[in-house]
């Protein structure tokens, strides 16, 4: 049998929380898989801004892949976050009810979580969220506690899984934007990139926003993806409001803006919902703004505009048939014997987040079914060591890794505690942080209460220095974005 | 590591509190400075107007620091540069550098000096895109006069504050384009010889009553939209106007930097966002003391060093054990169209040993003359006429030992200002 040794057995279009989470999923099997990103780092499509909540699974309707897969996902994050070393807390989460048809939500609530399979739920008292939750609103009425439910960064799972993914043997490539297929007949044999093309078995369409135009290349154009904004806030440390997540009764379209604590520690209120167009449009609106912290305080009437930090929008691909889109095509003839085809995940919206770990299973599943040989590699590892969080760690501990590392000893982000170490290691991780906000989300550096202020200057610097370049072409978020445009007249010397 | 005095923050208030700690016989004063160099941020303030008070001339940032640290290491002041102070309580003090790790240091008295840090975008909640290309003046100021680059070509600068105006200046000796700044109020809110210095003299337009509504550009920043507010500063729909441009700078106000000073429990002041003080600069803990731009926003340097000597004589006497606690402290309450004083709280005591300087900002402007007003118990302490007053000027006034046994016997002081009618 003749072997084509420069195809990929998997390329992955897309490295959002899917896309990575694919990728470490079968980065367990001796596979040759391509990993394909446009932008300059992974997390930065629909996974880098929504309410980084893990459902329990009590809202998709009963029979959805929605619920089916929420339920499965929730139940995969605690091994898989421990296996990545990821913030995650399951504290639980209340659905608070303001009026007594509220209350009669919550029972149906219940019931479809029954339905769908999620453990625990219980409807209790106002006074008893209250007890929890002291700053929730004296009108609550009750609550349907989810113990299952839970908060987690999302963008540092994704890096996590990349991360092990690329440990494991899968190859990344960021900055590589695919632009169609290469077709025998029917049949796709590769992907064409603005990096060349790559020829393949199989393609697994995890293209988040885009994903429609990637089932479109493939001539499948039943689905449509819409763009739906929602923005949220987020508050200083020393304010912080809840303790767990306190939803609102949800709408037929949304769970509605909920008030949630975030892995960090910070409060964290959103999202609305408005359909755009364009599906970059990632611009926060002073209405959008003012309607988040209006439907917040309804829950949490002590929010305070002055205690913001943050403001961010993030878009949800929102598909056509309400629900997740997933499937296998399998056109036309093997190539060289062996087989191949499309898969979709499409329309991955909330929960999305929740139900990827499951999502990514179900990919190795599904190829596996069609024919690919899936066989285990011994040196398979699926821990990913955290990196060092100086802030986090004990007098002791600090002691000890700034005797390793003296790096480790120099604070860059003053609100965060961000040492130089950390960043340095950022920098030269498996998946690399080569843009100022690659080592914002990974570290935290800049996201404090002066936001940048301090750091900026300093972390252009490592930055430069890391990556033997000038600190004219630093960036923010890849090419385009540089920080600095020239040297001053004086100073330029010195670039 | 033990000392009598140990000072956060190697600003000017710190130099200042650490050289006059020194100079009252303190035997071993330590400044603890995040930064590689000494000066806060006067290093990168290279345009001149410090120490007209201080000195009698006219001198830059640089040249201003670089007095008070020799004067510092003449005196055989330590300080411990690059070093970050993680945790502080009474007495003791835990910081990291990478030269030594994490160091315990006994203290004393401790000397709060950590200055203050510029609001940013996200308080403010301006809508729009995240973009390269916004910036807080002062870390523009940085990048400029420290790092020698330049963060881009065409400005906007929201916000008239003296960081934003300087920088307005700076930008267009560097061949960069100002195209306006915008002030949210009706009035500008720095200094107005900053006004007339730095933006009037070169032509850059000032649009008060303005703010931007929008940030647009994906990577880059390529235009921001402006809008006029009503007097409640919400924008006005219609008064929109887009501006090209590729960088915005903000320089929308400071807030004193207290994350340390509410670790270690101080009381703090909702109005100035620091804290609490006597007259001697001490704060609610006994033994922490706090000066400068911590404790409120100055607008001359020399005044911040004025308040810095103060607290580190304080200190000083603290940790040599030379001055009893006050039985009882007198409240400063802010009264008509004030928005704070400072100190906060009087010894009556500290009448006898000398006047004690009163600093405060008013909540607006009048521009017309006025007479501020000292009361205690319904009687008037002490009238002065002012021209005008303006929220961006600081108003100092002293208290004459005079008034010592009148402030003795109130339950608190106020101070107010009145419009003088006919």
């Amino acid at each position: 049998m003749q072997r084509v040794d420069a195809a990929y057995d998997v390329i992955i279009i897309g490295a959002g929380v899917v896309g990575c989470l694919t990728a470490r999923a079968l980065s367990r099997y001796r596979l040759r898989v391509l990993l394909l990103e446009k932008a300059s780092d992974v997390g930065t499509g629909a996974t880098k801004a929504n309410t980084a909540i893990v459902h329990a699974g009590y809202d998709p309707l009963p029979g959805t892949h929605k619920a089916r897969f929420n339920v499965r996902g929730n139940n995969m994050y605690p091994q898989l976050c421990a296996e990545l070393n990821v913030p995650y807390s399951r504290q639980g989460d209340y659905v608070v009810a303001l009026s007594q048809e509220d209350m009669r939500t919550l029972e149906e609530l219940r019931e479809r979580g029954r339905r769908n399979g999620v453990s625990g739920l219980e409807i209790v008292s106002g006074d008893q969220v209250r007890r929890t939750e002291p700053a929730l609103t004296p009108q609550a009425l009750g609550g349907l506690w989810a113990p299952s439910g839970g908060i987690v960064d999302p963008f540092l799972l994704t890096v996590a899984a990349a991360e092990n993914a690329v440990t494991n043997g899968i190859k990344l490539l960021l900055e590589t934007e695919a632009l169609g297929f290469e077709k025998d007949g029917q049949r796709i044999v590769g992907v064409r990139t603005d990096r060349g093309t790559f020829p393949c078995q199989w393609v697994v369409n995890c293209a988040g926003l885009h994903a429609d135009e990637v089932m479109a290349w493939a001539g499948q154009d039943g689905f449509t993806i819409t763009p739906r904004k929602g923005e949220y806030v987020v508050f200083d440390k020393a304010k912080s409001m809840v303790k767990t997540v306190l939803f609102p009764c949800p709408t037929p379209i949304s769970k509605g803006i909920l008030v949630t604590l975030t892995t960090h520690g910070n409060t964290l209120i959103g999202p609305n919902a408005q359909n755009i167009e364009n599906r970059e449009d990632w611009a926060v609106t002073a209405q959008g703004l003012a309607e988040v912290l209006q439907g917040a305080r309804k829950l949490v009437p002590s929010l305070e505009a002055r205690d913001v930090i943050a403001v961010f929008a993030g878009l949800r691909p929102s598909g056509s048939t309400g629900d997740f889109l997933m499937e296998v095509h399998q056109v036309g003839a093997t190539l060289c014997g062996r087989p191949g085809g499309f898969v979709n995940l499409a329309g991955i919206e909330s929960p999305g987040l929740t139900a990827a770990p499951a999502l990514a299973q179900w990919v190795v599943e599904a190829l596996e079914d069609h024919g690919l040989e899936l066989e285990e590699k011994r040196e398979y590892n699926p821990l990913r060591p955290a990196p060092p969080r100086f802030s986090k760690l004990s007098r002791r501990e600090q002691t000890a890794l700034i005797e390793k590392d003296p790096r480790y000893g120099r604070i860059v982000c003053r609100c965060e505690m961000v040492t130089e170490g950390e960043i340095v290691r950022a920098i030269h991780a498996p998946v690399p942080a080569r843009t100022y906000d690659a080592l914002k989300r990974r570290t935290r550096c800049g996201t404090g209460r002066c936001q940048g202020g301090f750091d900026t200057p300093r972390v252009v610097n490592i930055l430069a220095r890391e990556l033997g370049v000038s600190p004219l072409e630093v960036t923010k978020k890849g090419p385009g974005s540089e920080l600095v445009l020239r040297g001053t007249k004086e100073g330029g010397d010195a670039l | 590591m033990r000392c009598d005095v140990a000072v956060i923050g190697g600003g000017p208030a710190g130099l200042a509190a650490a050289i006059a700690a020194q100079e009252r016989d303190a035997r071993r004063v330590l400044v603890i400075e995040r930064a590689e160099e000494l000066g806060g941020i006067l290093p990168q303030c290279i345009h001149n107007g410090f120490g007209v008070e201080v000195f009698g001339e006219d001198l830059t940032g640089p040249t201003y620091a670089q007095r008070y640290m020799d004067r510092a290491f003449e005196l055989g002041v330590e300080a411990l540069l690059d070093t970050m102070v993680l945790e502080i309580s009474p007495g003791r003090i835990t910081a990291t550098n990478a030269r030594h790790g994490i160091l315990e240091i006994e203290a004393g008295a401790i000397v709060l000096a950590m200055g203050c840090r510029e609001r940013p975008r996200g308080a403010l909640a301006i809508p729009g895109t995240r973009p390269a290309g916004v910036y807080t003046a002062g870390t523009a100021q940085r990048l400029v006069n420290i790092e020698g680059v330049m963060p881009g070509e065409r400005f906007v600068i929201l916000g008239s504050g003296d960081i934003g105006m300087i920088m307005a200046r700076r930008l267009t000796f560097e061949g960069a384009r100002v195209e306006r700044v915008l002030e949210i109020q009706p009035f500008v809110s720095g200094l107005m010889r900053n006004y007339v210095q730095c933006l009037q003299d070169f032509d850059i337009p000032l649009q008060r009553s303005h703010t931007v509504v929008d940030i647009r550009g994906d990577r880059r920043v390529e235009a921001v939209v402006s809008a006029e507010v009503d007097p409640d500063w919400h924008p006005i729909p219609g008064t929109e106007e887009v501006i090209p441009c590729d960088t915005l700078l903000l320089s929308v106000g400071l807030i004193p930097e207290n994350e340390l000073s509410r670790q270690a429990g101080v009381e703090l002041d909702e109005a100035t966002g620091g804290p609490v003080v006597d007259e001697r600069f001490q704060t609610s803990v006994p033994g922490i003391f706090a000066a400068g731009n911590v404790v409120h926003v100055y607008d001359l340097v020399d005044d911040v060093s004025h308040a810095g000597e103060r607290a580190g004589a304080s200190a000083a006497e603290f940790a040599l054990e030379r001055r009893e606690e006050p039985a009882r402290k007198v409240r400063l309450r802010a009264g008509e169209n004030i928005r704070y004083i400072v100190p906060q709280v009087l010894d009556p005591e500290g009448l006898r040993r000398g006047e004690q300087r009163l600093q405060m900002r008013v909540r607006r402007p009048i521009e017309a003359p006025v007479v501020l007003r000292v009361e205690a118990g319904g009687e008037t302490l002490l009238r002065r006429r002012l021209r005008y007053v303006r929220p961006g000027e600081m108003v100092s006034l002293t208290l004459p030992e005079r008034t010592y046994s009148q402030v003795r016997d109130a339950d608190e002081v106020g101070v107010s200002v009145e419009e003088r009618g006919g």
